[in-house]
């Protein structure tokens, strides 16, 4: 167990060193081979060559893409100076760089707007894991019935319903409709009930897309699991039929939703675009929106890195509990 | 003239009607079906036998005869957790140590499974949860039954393991059943069926899946377990060589129903039903000369939706043509009696059997 551990653990670092490369390469290169020079982006459109090459020795746009790596690498790990133009700015570690358009450091934009997407895709999550996979069980059990018939046609409109269809109609019926709740959202360091307010229509409403599909997932494996011989076995000891069910079949159950489980959350902390923005909150997703409408190159390779950072933690996360769950996985 | 044996007979013909049997386990009538889109699938269609503690009996067939859905009848595992809107309708009657499990409360039978009467499967890797190991597994068993701590029962777990001739059971009770061999697995298998001491032991095919070297290991240990712990057991097979080798009786199943049943000498030595025949002429024998062929049973097992009418076994019998009036195809033969404890449902005359048993069939054997 503790091999597999370390095995992991290697893994995701060597995984982590590609993912910066491979992404500074797609967000330098690309514009370069496009044609788009990044310095004349950063300075504006009616640029002065002399602004220009300014800032391209600032940002050691004229270096080799090695260099460049490495500064970024550096400025990642213990901090970089921007040099050029007359003034020396040092930017501490972690250094994601300055927004092109702000000129903001990306770094405390980055921490600003990562709890509320890490708070939206956890707190949905644990909405979408409970209603989604009771769901999933009992249609399964009652394969057939008026029950299972129902909760799979509620699922196939949660797979199908866009959130900006779903998010905006239970804004209108909710908060301005019926005004039972108001949708705007408050830090949680000012006001929990308030917070707890601007919460919870998100919540709901990117709960409802994935729970119809872990509800459809849980029906599909559980039918599987229940013609599976060990549960014939189970029976045939003498096990409760509640016992067969919630610990034998449950338990192998959990394995392909787990597996979902990481993946879903590793993208959603990288931000939920629609949600976030249907909703107005100030998460990741929107800001890289946001950035991309600016073509503000330093912000959206922030948000990518972040995001490759979660989908690689929830990954590590599911492989141990993987290994927790399946004693087969822990000889592979 | 029937001979319907007081004391130790392992097969007689069931008394319709009488309410209480006085052997161990006696199935009466049993019918099992099983509604599909395609008709209704007569699996068991009317099969009685008697079973005494302490005897074996082997229940042999093709696939799709019955045996399996015949074991699981009687476990009671048909209506356990059964789901969705299909349910199997079972009838007649199966009485246990006294008990009618038909009609009794499920949980009553949930709670014989396992402690008067337990089930050994086919396929030991998937009959047991990949998950938990082969110690938890039998702990479970133990625990449904005795109200023990689990330090308790994992002793008594590796007490079984180690009655079952697993090596260090002490280390292996905590390996997973991947960690197993097939063997290995089978024994911990019978050890978890064992470990409640129960009173029926019904094994499905319990070597089919296993190594041939392993198998006469596994038939071994099954038949020094019946001795040790006097249960009555049930062996389902396909292959006559494991039955010859552990029962006292033998039921030949065909389309769902019993068409040879008697003691297992009676039945090797002298068949009387040309489904029997044909299963002897294609069991390999290795005191025979190579060079002669197997005499395989022409033709394919009968659809259990649309079981053949009059004898379910006439399209593919060589002799359906010699009853008069073609009354094999019209009437289904009842079970009569050929001998001492010895039935078979077969329209021929005593006589025409007798003669093609000796003259036709035996010598090729």
């Amino acid at each position: 167990m503790l091999a597999y551990l370390i095995r992991r653990l290697f893994a995701a670092a060597v995984m982590l060193v590609v993912i910066i490369v491979v992404v500074f390469g797609i967000f330098f290169l690309v514009p370069k081979w496009a044609g788009v020079d990044v310095a004349t982006s950063f300075v504006g459109k009616q640029a002065d060559p002399a602004a220009v090459e300014a800032v391209a020795q600032k940002l050691k746009l004229d270096e080799p893409i090695i260099v460049q790596v490495w500064e970024f690498f550096k400025g990642l790990f213990v901090g970089r100076t921007y040099a050029g133009g007359g003034d020396v700015t040092q930017c501490s570690a972690p250094c994601f760089g300055y927004s092109f358009r702000s000129e903001q450091a990306i770094w405390p934009v980055l921490t600003d707007r990562f709890p509320v997407t890490l708070a939206l895709a956890l707190g949905a999550a644990v909405l979408w894991l409970i209603f989604g996979v009771a769901a999933g069980v009992l249609s399964a059990l009652k394969r057939g019935s008026i029950w299972d018939r129902g909760a799979m046609v509620v699922a196939l409109g949660g797979v199908s319903l866009p959130i900006y269809f779903t998010g905006l109609l239970s804004l209108a019926i909710f908060s301005y409709g019926l005004g039972w709740i108001d949708a705007q959202y408050v830090p949680l360091e000012d006001s929990f009930t308030g917070w707890l307010g601007g919460m919870i229509l998100p919540w709901i409403t990117l709960a409802f897309l994935y729970a119809a599909m872990y509800a459809r997932i849980t029906r599909a494996t559980m039918l599987e699991i229940l013609g599976e011989d060990y549960i014939r076995t189970a029976r045939a000891k003498g096990l409760k039929e509640q016992t067969v069910i919630g610990k034998h079949a449950m338990r192998s159950t959990m394995t392909p939703i787990l597996t979902m489980l990481g993946m879903d959350l590793g993208a959603l902390i990288g931000g939920a675009i629609l949600t976030e923005t249907t909703f107005s909150l100030p998460g990741l997703g929107q800001a890289v929106l946001q950035a991309i409408k600016n073509q503000d190159l330093p912000i959206i390779l922030g948000v990518t890195l972040i995001t490759s950072l979660a989908v690689l933690l929830a990954n590590l996360l599911v492989d141990v509990l993987y290994a927790v769950i399946d004693p087969r996985v822990r000889l592979a | 003239m029937t001979e319907l044996s007081k004391t130790g007979a392992a097969v007689g013909e069931p008394v319709s009607g009488s309410p209480a049997p006085t052997a161990f386990l006696e199935v009466r009538d049993l019918k099992v079906h099983f509604p599909t889109d395609d008709g209704l699938v007569k699996s068991v269609d009317g099969l009685s036998f008697t079973l005494e503690k302490g005897k074996t009996l082997g229940i042999v067939g093709e696939s799709g005869s019955g045996k399996s859905v015949t074991s699981l009848g009687i476990m009671g595992l048909h209506t356990a957790g059964q789901y969705g809107k299909r349910k199997a309708q079972i009838s007649g009657e199966i009485w246990l140590d006294g008990t009618e499990l038909l009609s009794a409360d499920p949980d009553h039978v949930r709670k014989l499974r396992g402690r008067e009467m337990a089930m050994i499967f086919q396929d030991p890797l998937s009959a047991l949860h990949p998950y938990y190991t082969i110690g938890q597994q039998i702990v479970e068993a133990y625990r449904i039954h005795h109200d023990v701590d689990k330090k308790t029962a994992k002793r008594r777990a590796v007490e079984m393991l180690d009655r079952v001739g697993i090596p260090q059971p002490d280390k292996r009770v905590d390996n997973y059943p991947h960690e197993f061999s097939g063997g290995m697995r089978q024994r911990a298998m019978i050890a978890m069926s064992l470990v409640n001491n129960p009173e029926l032991l019904i094994a499905d095919e319990p070597t089919t899946a296993l190594d041939v070297t392993v198998q006469a290991q596994i038939l071994d240990l099954i038949r020094d377990l019946q001795k040790e712990f006097g249960s009555a057991v049930i062996i389902i097979t396909h292959d006559l060589g494991v039955v010859a080798e552990l029962s006292d009786d033998i039921l030949v199943m065909y389309g769902g129903r019993c068409v040879e049943r008697g003691p297992a000498e009676k039945v090797f030595y002298e068949p009387r039903h040309p489904y029997t025949w044909g299963l002897l002429g294609s069991m390999p024998r290795l005191d025979r000369d190579q060079q002669e062929r197997l005499i395989p049973v022409k033709g394919s097992p009968p659809s259990l939706i649309n079981i053949p009418s009059g004898c379910a076994f006439n399209p593919r019998c060589p002799y359906a043509d010699l009853p008069k009036d073609n009354v094999t195809r019209t009437v289904r033969p009842e079970l009569t009696e050929v001998g001492s404890k010895h039935w078979a449902a077969c329209h021929m005359t005593q006589e025409q059997r007798q003669r093609i048993w000796t003259e036709e069939i035996a010598p090729k054997l």
